[in-house]
């Protein structure tokens, strides 16, 4: 129990440092630079390693490969779902997480690794 | 081409409870992410690092401040918040390649040392995506440049005339 209100307040903290260094700078499309930041892959990978050593970690940012591609796509289709069918933020971004999980899980089936 | 620059005073619109949103979300995504690799398996766990949990708050906090400064000048500011949204998320899809190149050296460096493969994966993280930024910014300026260049040409040949 104790591990996941670390891993709460860890990503917390990691997240909003670098949500808060995207607010303040300027302009907008460099500041959506930090909208793909490894903010939950530095918490993550940080408890991964000292409870389960390096092997482990290896394992899952060769799988956070896939995921960082599908981000790319998913990105472009929300900015695509946003400009051309205009619609608003919160249904284009929560919309678009179907085609982020069908890239990622995809591009990770044809890598091989599944488990 | 507008240089990068810092604007503490944009904190300052947003809202306590926007922050503790972002908060939840981004311990919520790790939990989440923790809680798959132990139940389902590692590699799908992996996936979840680059879950755009955190950028779905995001993109509409940016919509939300821009609709609420336009209205504080008397407009309607839906669609702008939308092109602030966009103009955040093609930025994402460019940091989306640096996360790429975060991966690839951590998953190369992390069994030789740790320290050095989360330096030199945040180092990865940051030059490819400031190197693809630039490289978009660059493209598109000269790209203006050049339809304003034949622009003004166009019009000048009637005068000519």
């Amino acid at each position: 129990m104790s591990e996941y209100v670390i891993r709460f307040l860890v990503g917390g903290v990691v997240v909003s440092a670098f949500a808060m260094l995207g607010d303040v700078l300027r302009p907008k499309s460099f500041a959506g630079l930090f909208g793909a930041a490894p903010s939950v892959a530095l918490a993550t990978l940080g408890i991964a390693i000292y409870q389960h050593g390096a092997d482990y970690a290896a394992v899952q940012s060769q799988a956070m490969m896939a995921g960082a591609l599908a981000l790319a796509v998913y990105s472009v289709v929300v900015c695509q779902l946003l400009v051309r069918a205009r619609l608003r933020a919160l249904p284009a971004t929560l919309l678009s997480l179907v085609v982020w999980l069908v890239v990622a899980v995809g591009l990770l089936k044809l890598a091989g690794g599944v488990t | 081409m507008t240089p990068v620059r810092i604007s503490p005073s944009s904190l300052r619109e947003g809202r306590w409870y926007e922050y503790l949103v972002r908060f939840a979300l981004g311990g919520g995504a790790t939990v989440f992410a923790g809680l798959i690799s132990s139940h389902v398996g590692v590699s799908v766990g992996g996936l979840f690092l680059a879950l755009p949990a955190i950028f779905c708050a995001s993109a509409t906090l940016i919509e939300t401040h821009e609709i609420r400064r336009k209205r504080e000048a008397g407009v309607a500011g839906e669609r702008r918040g939308q092109n602030a949204a966009a103009v955040d998320a093609a930025g994402a899809a460019l940091g989306a390649l640096g996360l790429l190149a975060f991966a690839i050296v951590f998953a190369l460096t992390v069994r030789t040392s740790i320290s050095g493969a989360f330096i030199g994966a945040s180092l990865a993280w940051l030059v490819v995506s400031v190197a693809a930024w630039y490289v978009r910014r660059k493209t598109r300026w000269a790209r203006r440049r050049a339809v304003t260049a034949a622009r003004v040409s166009g019009s000048a040949l009637p005068r000519s005339r």
